[in-house]
């Protein structure tokens, strides 16, 4: 079944960068939806049925260590996989994000190969 | 008191600049060792300049700058599109370069100084302009050159309580 996903960046260069990464992917992918914040992807979670999300941490308005709070505290989206695309790499937020249910984290920079073996590990 | 060296600062703008060159540019890069040095402030610029400022125990910020051109290929090199003018793709991809590299130097200095904050880039265009922070008065200048190209980085890093102090008290300005 297609897999629809959305895209979390306030960064539109790594959100096509991404959207691209995810085209390459061993992926059946459905529709791609983007995100500049975190309350902006979860106005996305009440309108479109999403099934993977990829999210950076540093963001106005909504960071995604927030986003991930409420996203997992919810029990209709809890379920879905979150993979934290971002330059944060702090051992420390890495940890807080795995605890609060990450399914994975990413660094920037990053290869697309990265994320692909990461999209294979979740999915 | 604690502190963080200028040879500490090139090493980080270097090693976070390798990479992100080498991982997501895939652009040639050197550090000019000959420019590495202490400017009270940047510059004078025409060009495109990104700022990302760090916040915790300790301040700093970063500060990135390059001609329209380089900008216009990093852009194209970062999202394999060609650009002729300094439009808003080129200017979010130089702000996301910027984040990386900054965001990169400032998680070096996290190992020593504890955990730091990062702000969102602040990306601008234009000619003949100069930009300031209130009370800072050291930058560690690192220049790169990828090809004919030339990157400018300035970083800066202090405790916050002398930070605090120093934009608290004029007259240590002056003094």
């Amino acid at each position: 079944m297609a897999l629809d996903v959305l895209i979390v960046d306030d960064s539109a260069a790594i959100r096509k960068i991404l959207h691209r990464v995810l085209v390459q992917a061993e992926v059946q992918l459905g529709k791609v939806h983007e995100a500049g914040n975190g309350n902006e992807a979860l106005e996305k979670m009440k309108t479109e049925k999403i099934g993977l999300i990829l999210s950076d941490i540093n963001m106005p308005t909504m960071d995604g260590i927030e986003f991930l709070t409420r996203l997992k505290a919810d029990d209709a989206y809890k379920s879905v996989p979150i993979l934290m695309v971002t330059t944060e790499g702090s051992q420390a937020k890495v940890m807080q994000a795995l605890a609060l249910g990450a399914a994975g984290y990413v660094k920037k920079p990053f290869t697309a190969d990265q994320i692909k073996e990461k999209l294979a590990g979740i999915l | 008191m604690e502190t963080v060296t200028q040879q500490e600062i090139e090493q980080a703008i270097s090693k976070a600049s390798r990479e992100v060159f080498e991982t997501m540019l895939n652009l040639p890069l050197e550090i000019d060792p000959s420019v590495v040095r202490n400017v009270i402030e940047p510059e004078t610029f025409h060009g495109v300049v990104a700022l990302v400022g760090v916040a915790g125990a300790w301040t700093g910020a970063g500060h990135m700058s390059c001609s329209p051109e380089f900008a216009q290929r990093l852009a194209g090199a970062l999202l394999m599109t060609e650009y002729d003018s300094v439009n808003e793709e080129v200017l979010d991809a130089v702000a996301e370069v910027a984040n990386m590299i900054i965001g990169n130097v400032k998680t070096i200095f996290e190992e020593k100084v504890g955990p730091l904050g990062l702000t969102v880039p602040t990306v601008i265009f234009g000619r003949n302009y100069q930009t300031r922070s209130a009370g800072v008065k050291d930058w560690v200048l690192v220049r790169l050159h990828s090809g004919e190209d030339r990157m400018d980085i300035n970083f800066y890093l202090m405790p916050s309580r002398v930070m605090h102090h120093a934009q608290h008290r004029p007259e240590m300005l002056t003094a």
